[in-house]
């Protein structure tokens, strides 16, 4: 599989923090990459770094094979609308129809008529289960239906990637299942490649065709699910195990 | 060396602070150049932190008028001067409290909702959301809130100034007996058409740095409900402390020699 995009020796701090140290990933074209680690390991801040969103410090990311730190302001744009992004809190925008906030990328990038938005936030929101939602307001759904609002409105545009920060984290089973279903089936509906942040480890062993595991800035195990079930790295197999006893310090 | 350490601290913060706003500003200020503008989103705001700041603004200026009016024109009055009440009315409200008033409330209301809007955005990622969408957050809701306050701050600003006359000249009828036709003579003898333009003029660079201060102070919220708070607060305080300080290097340019 061809690689989609490539972190390379990125370091990042946010003032003295060390956020990413010499952290080097390859997100793998048409696959679901699972990013897995602690909390506060820089997962979410890998995300950002994919689309843009920060920059690093030192080494570099690039996305089909484009460094982003040369491309121009349009240009990141231009990246920006082929890659969607799932919020953790799903980020809709409050003042706005659920309807209105899944349409805002095509009114404001494309120049499709009100009829054809519609017709596409239609479909986009009955592709996620959310049909009878369009005419609701943020603040009138339940939290498993806010984060199928913040899908609909990250593959409206038919991204080539789409990052979720944390899709699952906080909801019932049952939600979280059919949410781990609806990124799978996405992938495929799509035809592209998906980067998951999350915590949850049966919904990462369900969906994810690779695995990556950030530990203290930088990637410490990468793989399948199985190559990473059976890592002898002792600190991957007490984030698996959710043990205590290990070299994580508590 | 601490009291050093703190005031070294201090600079640097206020350049970074200045250095911010003059950024924030470059930014909105190329995308009205291009005319990338929201039109519709541009009135919603004038409706917004204007029209809907204007009854407060006038209740202000109606009470300001009228206090001015009873301070001067008793004394006036026993001084054979009741023809000064009226000029002395517009001619303050005119050059200062007119605009300057009219800033200071609609900083207060709108600049606080304007910095406390934008701040929950932050919080909660909507800001963030935006960019992901390939979209700018100063055109979205910068650019919008500047032009709103630099059109509706004259346009409040003029009405204020007209309601403080008012004011003052139903105050001045029924306290000190000065007609209604002696008060607005002097008001027309003692401020000129150019008063009301240049208060016009100070109102829409207030209403252009409260809007920007407080998209900035919003638009740097750390920390969550918190930081909204104090964000908030910081925003209403900034701009009304830089409303006062660039009214006063305003009327130095514009009244400074004295003379019309």
């Amino acid at each position: 599989m061809a690689a989609y995009a490539q972190i390379e020796s990125v370091t990042l701090r946010f003032g003295e923090k060390v956020v990413l140290q010499n952290c080097t990933l390859e997100i793998k074209e048409r696959a679901i990459t699972c990013l897995i680690g602690l909390s506060g390991a820089g997962k979410s801040t890998i995300l950002r770094l994919l689309n843009g969103l920060r920059m690093p410090d030192a080494g570099r990311v690039t996305v089909r094979g484009r460094d982003l730190r040369d491309l121009s302001y349009r240009d990141l744009i231009e990246l920006r609308q082929k890659i969607g992004f799932s919020f953790q809190f799903a980020a809709l925008f409050d003042s706005l129809t659920i309807g209105d906030n899944v349409a805002m990328p095509l009114r404001e990038h494309t120049r499709m008529s009100k009829r054809e938005i519609d017709e596409i936030v239609v479909q986009t929101l009955d592709s996620v289960g959310l049909s009878g939602a369009r005419d609701r307001m943020p603040s009138q759904l339940s939290g498993g239906m806010l984060k199928r609002a913040g899908f609909a409105r990250a593959i409206v545009t038919n991204p080539e990637c789409v990052l979720y920060d944390e899709p699952t984290t906080g909801l019932d089973p049952i939600i979280t299942h059919v949410l781990t279903d609806t990124i799978k089936r996405l992938r495929k509906q799509l035809n592209s490649t998906a980067v998951v942040v999350s915590h949850d480890l049966g919904s990462i062993y369900a969906m994810a065709d690779y695995v990556a595991m950030l530990f203290e800035g930088a990637i410490i195990a990468y793989g399948t699910v199985d190559e990473l079930k059976r890592s002898p790295n002792p600190i991957v197999q007490q984030f698996l195990q959710g043990s205590e006893v290990g070299p994580i310090p508590l | 060396m601490r009291m050093l350490d703190d005031v070294g601290r201090g600079t640097i913060g206020l350049l970074d602070y200045a250095g911010g706003v003059a950024t924030l500003s470059a930014e909105a200020g190329s995308f009205i150049g291009r005319l990338r503008i929201r039109v519709a989103e541009t009135f919603a705001q004038a409706y917004f932190l204007g029209v809907q700041s204007s009854a407060i603004v006038l209740l202000t200026s109606l009470f300001t008028g009228m206090v001015i009016s009873l301070e001067s024109a008793n004394q006036a009055k026993s001084y054979g001067a009741s023809s000064l009440v009226g000029g002395a009315v517009a001619y303050v409200c005119s050059r200062e409290l007119g605009p300057m008033l009219t800033a200071v409330v609609v900083a207060g209301r709108a600049g606080a909702a304007i910095a406390a809007e934008i701040g929950s955005m932050v919080v909660t990622e909507q800001i963030e959301a935006l960019e992901a969408l390939g979209l700018s957050p100063v055109q979205m809701l910068v650019v919008p809130r500047l032009l709103a306050l630099v059109l509706m701050l004259p346009l409040l600003t003029i009405f204020a100034d007209i309601i403080a006359i008012l004011g003052g000249m139903y105050l001045a009828h029924n306290t000190a007996q000065i007609s209604y036709g002696e008060f607005i003579q002097s008001a027309r003898e003692f401020s000129a058409f150019d008063d009301y333009v240049k208060g016009m003029l100070k109102a829409a660079v207030f209403g252009a740095l409260i809007a920007v201060i407080c998209c900035y102070q919003g638009l740097r919220v750390r920390g969550g409900a918190a930081g909204v708070g104090k964000a908030t607060t910081a925003a209403v305080v900034s701009s009304i402390i830089l409303v006062f300080v660039s009214n006063f290097i305003m009327s130095l340019i514009f009244f400074g020699s004295g003379t019309r």
